[in-house]
């Protein structure tokens, strides 16, 4: 603590400044993968709301608010939460049932391969609804570590 | 492609699809977003409507979540049921259609007491809908535990939106604890019977248990009614009841009763359906025995109380009794318990007045709670000792409460006297004093329930209010105008939808084999 | 035995889970001890996954030499461990609601003991 008020030194801050991007892109990566490898949307999701929690432990939830508005992050998380279900019900619009998998054979991410090596445009609809779980997780996550810092912080006063 | 075929999908798909919908056009427009959510669940209704008479024509359905063919309940390369099934018989259509009424009521009238923050209000209370009608739609163990979770976090969340009053964060904190706790019960019986049978569908547990239980399946049992009966309020789990009725804004404690009865439904289903015939006769004396101390508690404390709201909460303690009792009465005949009460079939009344009653104490406690939410909101004022003297400004109020309070107590022309009759003939059959108990406990209803009417309408000016708004009103009015309805013709609710829920009730063998084939 | 170890760890989070829900009057430490209960009900459905010699279910992602053949009998049924995964997100939630009411009781009460957060009793 310092005449910064919440925020952390300014080692710490460039430090976090950098990594920010990076961790963001290695859960856009986890989010992606997530029909492949171990991983998806939710533990994505996990590690991108933890690239905001580290901004909210370098620069102070305030700064990060102002950045970020928490009502964005909640618009952000309906829409992952939109995509999920309207995907699953194109699942009976355009094959069999509520979340059939309706894009199996599909250009697009048709490809269903038995074993061995997938390319990334695989698995029909998953790999969307893990970007659409992850949406909703980065969304929610990082909007309640933002409210509980910032509500911690006004109750010190 | 039959869109009659995905009935049971889209009854979840709408509610969950307007409840992200709803923070966006609530940035746009408020206007837009009470008309879209009240579409959304106009919608919701009529398909519920739809899908309950198809029930009741052509028998159980299935729905097979994912699946190449919606009925597939068993796939091709698979012996058992490995999908999310979700499974509509007779029962689970009429605790569908009082939920969805019961929340469409309740949507109506929060539209004339929510000013701030309505986008989270209606999100969270679609996110409600959703968890009851999951609840009553799923077939699958598993899947209950994740609506029975939705239910809980989204009504926390509820019970607590008022939070300028420090009371309301209080009961808030104290149902989401008890909800998590006895959530946690349901999982553990999920990986114990998931861990005997490698399964997780209701139907095909109970194929597998088939009339003969062993140890982990009797754990499983006392996890799963003590959860169930945690989250329904019966007696000795009910402190947390009157805290959340009590403190929650004036629709919610409508849709509550809607969401404890959800969790009742869930007993049921365990009790009926998934363990049947292989329970012990001890389980249903202990049932009617745990329904007449929350009678008892319910009339008894309700006695005490000042502050109004808290007074009806206890009054649903006691409704809630008398569910259990019937049920616990028709449990105890259908596993041949009490050799006359068995062999003269009374036990199927008492089932069908104690299933009545379960539509009957949401209406009635219902409209109790609509009244004193519209008296909480125009007065500013809860307790009975600062109350009184309404009946000068709020004439149509004071006869909707009288018309709730004539139902809570059983008097003849409503509603609550129709079902609490078939109790009352029925259980005298397992024991006289039984019926004494209720019939005095009734009593006692009627005489607080006078005296509360008494303490807030008659009497002296005290000051100057006006009549509720008009969308409360309505609320109120469609309630009570089907109060004295269904206490006119009760036939027709027996008839058509009653007994229905009690074949299916005792017909546990098709709901088994409409997944097992 | 060694097969019955997390068992008994199983039943040690639930059984401290539980003291510190009964026992523990701080609000915060109430919210601590549900979630050792929960993790301990996590770990009793993860643990009702084990399969000795079993492979991760991931198809993509074969152990080298094995042949496609004997792999389906090795593969675990992930259904499993899609359950504490659903658990652990809902858990998440639990306990976020659970915390930012305890901040809003903190803001009116002044304390997080729940002997005295008790307006309603009285």
């Amino acid at each position: 603590m310092n005449e910064n008020g919440d925020r952390m030194s300014i080692i710490v801050q460039t430090i976090a400044s950098i990594l920010f991007p990076l961790a963001l892109i290695f859960s856009f990566y986890v989010i992606m993968h997530g029909h492949l490898t171990p991983g998806g949307g939710f533990q994505g999701g996990a590690i991108g709301a933890s690239a905001v929690a580290l901004l909210i432990v370098a620069f102070g939830a305030k700064y990060v608010e102002g950045k970020m508005e928490e009502e964005n992050l909640s618009i952000f998380e309906s829409l992952g939460g939109l995509v999920f279900v309207i995907v699953s019900i194109l699942g009976f619009f355009l094959a069999a049932t509520f979340l059939t998998n309706f894009l199996v054979g599909e250009p697009l991410f048709g490809i269903i391969p038995a074993w061995g090596e997938a390319p990334l445009n695989s698995g029909g609809v998953l790999p969307i609804l893990n970007l659409a779980v992850g949406m909703k997780v980065i969304g929610g996550l990082a909007s309640v570590v933002l409210i509980l810092a910032i509500a911690s912080k006004e109750g010190e006063k | 492609m039959n869109l009659m075929e995905h009935l049971p999908a889209l009854i979840i798909a709408i509610p969950l699809i307007t409840a992200f919908l709803t923070p966006l056009v609530d940035r746009a427009s408020k206007k837009a977003r009470n008309v879209l959510v009240f579409i959304s669940l106009l919608i919701t209704f009529i398909l519920v409507v739809l899908l309950v008479q198809r029930v009741f024509d052509k028998g159980i359905i299935t729905y097979v979540m994912g699946a190449s063919n919606p009925t597939e309940t068993i796939p091709k390369q698979a012996a058992v049921p490995i999908r999310i099934v979700l499974e509509i018989d007779g029962l689970s259509a009429f605790m569908l259609l009082i939920s969805i009424f019961i929340s469409f009521i309740g949507l109506i009238y929060s539209f004339a007491h929510i000013k701030e923050g309505g986008g989270r209000f209606y999100t969270l209370f679609l996110l409600m809908v959703v968890g009851m009608i999951g609840m009553e739609l799923t077939g699958d163990l598993f899947n209950l535990f994740v609506f029975l979770e939705i239910l809980s976090i989204s009504s926390a969340a509820l019970i607590a939106f008022e939070f300028k009053r420090a009371t309301t964060i209080e009961a808030g904190i104290k149902y989401i604890i008890i909800s998590s706790i006895s959530a946690l019960f349901v999982l553990f019986a999920v990986g114990l019977f998931y861990g005997e049978y490698d399964l997780l569908n209701m139907a095909a547990i109970a194929n597998e248990i088939g009339g003969a239980l062993s140890h982990i399946d009797k754990i499983a049992l006392i996890l799963l009614f003590s959860a169930f009966a945690m989250k329904a309020g019966i007696a000795p789990m009910h402190m947390w009841m009157p805290d959340a009725y009590g403190e929650a804004p004036g629709a919610i404690s409508m849709v509550l009763i809607a969401t404890t009865q959800a969790s009742l439904y869930a007993l049921l289903r365990v009790c009926f359906t998934i363990y049947n015939e292989a329970l012990h006769v001890v389980f249903p004396i202990a049932l009617i025995l745990l329904g007449l101390a929350s009678i008892f508690i319910g009339v008894t404390m309700a006695l005490l109380q000042d502050d109004i709201k808290r007074l009806i909460a206890y009054a649903a303690v006691a409704e809630v009794g008398y569910i259990v009792l019937a049920i616990g009465a028709g449990l105890y005949g259908f596993l041949g318990g009490g050799d006359k009460f068995a062999s003269l079939e009374m036990w199927k009344v008492a089932l069908k007045g104690g299933i009545f009653h379960i539509f009957n104490d949401v209406l009635d406690i219902g409209l109790l709670f609509l009244v004193a939410g519209g008296i909480i909101y125009v007065t500013k004022e809860r307790s009975l000792n600062k109350l009184g003297g309404l009946a000068h400004s709020m004439k149509y109020s004071s006869i909707l409460f009288l018309i709730g309070l004539a139902a809570v107590a059983g008097l003849p022309p409503m509603n609550g006297f129709a079902s609490k009759i078939i109790i009352y003939e029925s259980i005298y059959g397992v024991s006289p004093i039984l019926s004494i108990v209720a019939i005095l406990a009734s009593i006692v209803m009627l005489a607080i329930f006078v005296k509360i009417f008494h303490a807030i309408f008659t009497g002296p000016k005290l000051a100057e209010h006006g009549e509720v708004p008009k969308y409360m009103l309505a609320s109120m009015i469609v309630l009570a105008g089907l109060i004295i309805f269904f206490g006119l013709f009760p036939d027709i609710v027996l008839k058509n939808l009653v007994n229905p829920a009690v074949n299916a009730l005792m017909e546990y063998g098709k709901y088994i084999s409409a997944v097992m084939g | 035995m060694i097969y019955n170890l997390p068992f008994l760890t199983v039943v040690a989070l639930i059984a401290i889970g539980m003291y510190a829900m009964l026992f523990k009057k701080n609000l915060i430490k109430i919210a601590i001890g549900l979630t050792i209960v929960e993790s301990g009900v996590n770990l009793f459905l993860i643990t009702l996954g084990y399969r000795e010699g079993g492979i991760a279910p991931i198809f993509t992602n074969l152990p080298p030499g094995m042949s496609p053949e004997e792999i389906p009998e090795k593969m675990v049924l992930p259904v499993p461990q899609a359950l504490t995964l659903t658990s652990i997100v809902i858990g998440v939630a639990v306990l976020a609601l659970i915390l930012s009411l305890a901040i809003r009781i903190y803001r009116h009460y002044g304390t997080l003991n729940a002997e005295e957060v008790r307006r309603l009793k009285e």
